[in-house]
């Protein structure tokens, strides 16, 4: 057989030249240096920022600037505890309001709808999510506040009682308002990895807890709800990022008063809104406090993350007890929802 | 045992309860009251958005400049062309840009990277870059490119904070379908001898194309909505430049300084151009969608 004679001279016959092999070891390195350089940019970012606003952290202090409560630009006084609070305050808000809607949407769409309607529904859903910020900022300051404001009043009233929630006069731009939007804001992402986290289920979880006499309710609770317990937690944190970076809807709908709200219904700062309203005319001391603001922002955003991110992949996981799951593991389910919504 | 007297008792001890019964039908009731809640805000949504939308729409709209805060109601507000060129210019200058560098790192992260430390660190940094608020990526470009360089807005600032908002999206997009390219369609234009750069090239990217192009167009849906990165990037005008050295308009500004300018009568104007950004979203979202269905992969 001719074969038999290949192995001595067949290898170098079949590899390539030097020269062949130039635009693999091209492509190779060239994809490695363009990744690299994404690593390079952001690290660069991060430490350009902090640059930027060292002068406002050593003007008041690290501490003194998150916790003062005094914003004013004319006497130089730069506390940012008013925009931290607000954020905190919109954000939860709109957790509160968002994520049992969502949650809930989530178990109809898996469980309860005639499979006819799912696709539907979840499409509807999703549109929520491709609606611009500004257009909700202009949705909610020109017809949902004006439209709401006698209730809110009315509620008001009604638990003047309870300190900050209830009393005071209700203005059109203020906290709980921004909060409802961005709670219709953080739905679809909410709903969508909720979506995703029900649908791993095992069915035989749900036919064990119906076969033994469970109603649809009780099979939910019982069977579905803890075993998503982790990925709605996740899902929820995802929309709090969200929540806490959103920036024109909440400029345009928080009233922008550089003072702790004294009530829900009044107008507040929040940490981007700042950054938003302020940073064109800003110079100087007042600049450096806007980028310190920023850095407070990224920094909160990227704990709330981190933690979303923490949870999602453990749902993903499910059961399973292998720490390293591959490259498909939830941060794909949440690059997957992210980038559907 | 008991003789099976009544086989109608024996169905008894098993039926529900009226109290569990209720119980769960309320519970449903109020899951189904849930959903339909959230459907609410979408209805009154584009309600709003036709009705004030399609009012202020007409042929001058989308073909005259805007006009500065009309104090005398005489004057007229002006349209939006500024706004939907700049629109236009900037989020086609980012994604020429976004998409063949995340496509790369996709391709990298897929093809070479795969489970090393390496490549573990950049996919978590793509993550963090995707919690990013929109408005720093404006803080991080405008450190960069105006304070770095001592000049002013620019509509290819704008374009490269847009950037930074589509990368990660891209690749991780892009990396969820170009992992559902099946191995051995590698591993056959491998073993006929083709380097790795061709099966790149010739195989694993053209498969990976539609699901790609989905991909990317829901990036660019996204990046074209964003008003906060490009405020201090592109800036705000009302004159129709052209060139992306200039300041440039743009529909999500147009619309913010619109809501937040003291005039009334510009309210109409944020209709409109709200109304066009909208279309111009929900489009690429539906061509997205055509183009997802078509594919093969996923």
């Amino acid at each position: 057989m001719e074969a038999a004679s290949i192995p001595s001279g067949g290898r170098g016959l079949l590899s390539r030249s030097p020269l062949a092999r130039l635009p693999d070891r091209a492509l190779k390195y060239g994809l490695t240096a363009l990744s690299a350089l994404i690593l390079v940019l952001i690290v660069y970012f991060f430490v350009r920022l902090v640059g930027e606003s060292s002068p406002a952290f050593s003007h008041a202090g690290l501490f003194g600037f998150t916790f003062n409560k005094d914003w004013n630009v004319n006497a130089e006084r730069f506390g940012a505890l008013p925009l931290v609070v607000g954020t905190l305050i919109t954000s939860a808000l709109a957790l509160l309001i968002g994520v049992p809607v969502a949650v809930a949407g989530a178990i109809y769409a898996t469980e309860l709808c005639p499979l006819r309607l799912r696709a539907p529904l979840t499409i509807l859903v999703e549109l929520l999510a491709a609606v611009p910020s500004v257009v909700y900022g202009l949705w909610g300051i020109f017809f949902l506040a004006p439209k709401l404001r006698g209730a809110e009043q009315w509620v008001a009233d009604r638990i003047s009682f309870i300190p900050f929630i209830g009393g005071g006069l209700v203005t059109i731009p203020n906290y709980f308002i921004t909060g409802l939007v961005l709670a219709i804001m953080i739905l679809p992402i909410v709903s969508a990895i909720s979506r995703e986290v029900m649908a791993t289920v095992p069915s035989d979880h749900k036919e064990a807890a119906l076969g033994l006499g469970a109603t649809r309710w009780e099979m939910i609770r019982m069977a579905v709800l803890p075993y998503c317990r982790s990925g709605i937690v996740g899902g929820a944190m995802l929309g709090l990022g969200r929540a806490i970076g959103e920036t024109i809807a909440v400029t345009i709908l928080i009233g922008d008063a550089p003072q702790l709200g004294s009530h829900l219904f009044g107008q507040g700062y929040s940490l981007a809104a700042v950054i938003a309203n302020e940073f064109g005319e800003a110079q100087g001391l007042h600049r450096s406090a806007l980028f310190a603001a920023g850095l407070v922002l990224f920094v909160l955003t990227l704990l709330v993350n981190g933690l979303a991110r923490f949870f999602v992949v453990r749902a993903a996981r499910g059961r399973s007890t292998t720490p390293t799951a591959g490259v498909g593991d939830g941060g794909v389910l949440v690059a997957d929802a992210v980038s559907g919504a | 045992m008991s003789a099976p007297s009544g086989s109608s008792d024996l169905l008894g001890r098993f039926a529900v309860s009226p109290a569990r019964r209720r119980k769960d039908s309320l519970a449903r009731g109020s899951i189904l009251a849930a959903t339909l809640i959230a459907l609410v805000p979408l209805v009154l949504i584009i309600y709003y958005l036709l009705l004030k939308g399609l009012g202020s729409w007409s042929s001058s709209f989308f073909t005259t400049d805007p006009t500065g805060n009309t104090f005398f109601k005489s004057s007229s507000i002006g349209g939006i062309k500024s706004a939907i060129l700049g629109t236009v210019e900037i989020v086609a200058l980012a994604s020429v840009i976004a998409v063949p560098i995340g496509i790369g790192v996709a391709v990298w992260l897929v093809e070479y990277g795969r489970d090393s430390w390496f490549a573990h660190t950049v996919r978590f940094f793509v993550d963090v870059l995707t919690g990013v608020p929109s408005i720093v990526f404006g803080l991080f470009i405008y450190i960069v490119l105006i304070v770095g360089t001592g000049s002013t807005y620019a509509g290819y600032k704008g374009a490269f904070a847009l950037t930074l908002l589509m990368l990660p999206v891209v690749i991780r997009s892009a990396e969820v379908v170009l992992l559902l390219v099946p191995g051995a369609l590698r591993e056959s234009a491998l073993a006929l001898g083709a380097p790795r750069w061709r099966v790149i090239f010739s195989i694993v990217l053209p498969t990976a194309l539609p699901g790609m192009v989905t991909g990317v167009l829901l990036a660019i849906a996204r990046a074209a909505g964003e008003t906060a990165p490009l405020l201090f990037t592109a800036g705000a005008t009302l004159k129709t430049s052209f060139g992306l050295g200039s300041f440039m308009n743009s529909l999500p500004v147009q619309i913010y300084s619109d809501v937040t300018s003291p005039t009334a009568s510009v309210e109409h104007r944020a209709w409109g151009a709200a109304l066009t950004l909208v279309v111009m979203i929900l489009i690429l979202n539906l061509i997205a969608r055509v183009v997802a269905r078509r594919s093969r992969l996923a």
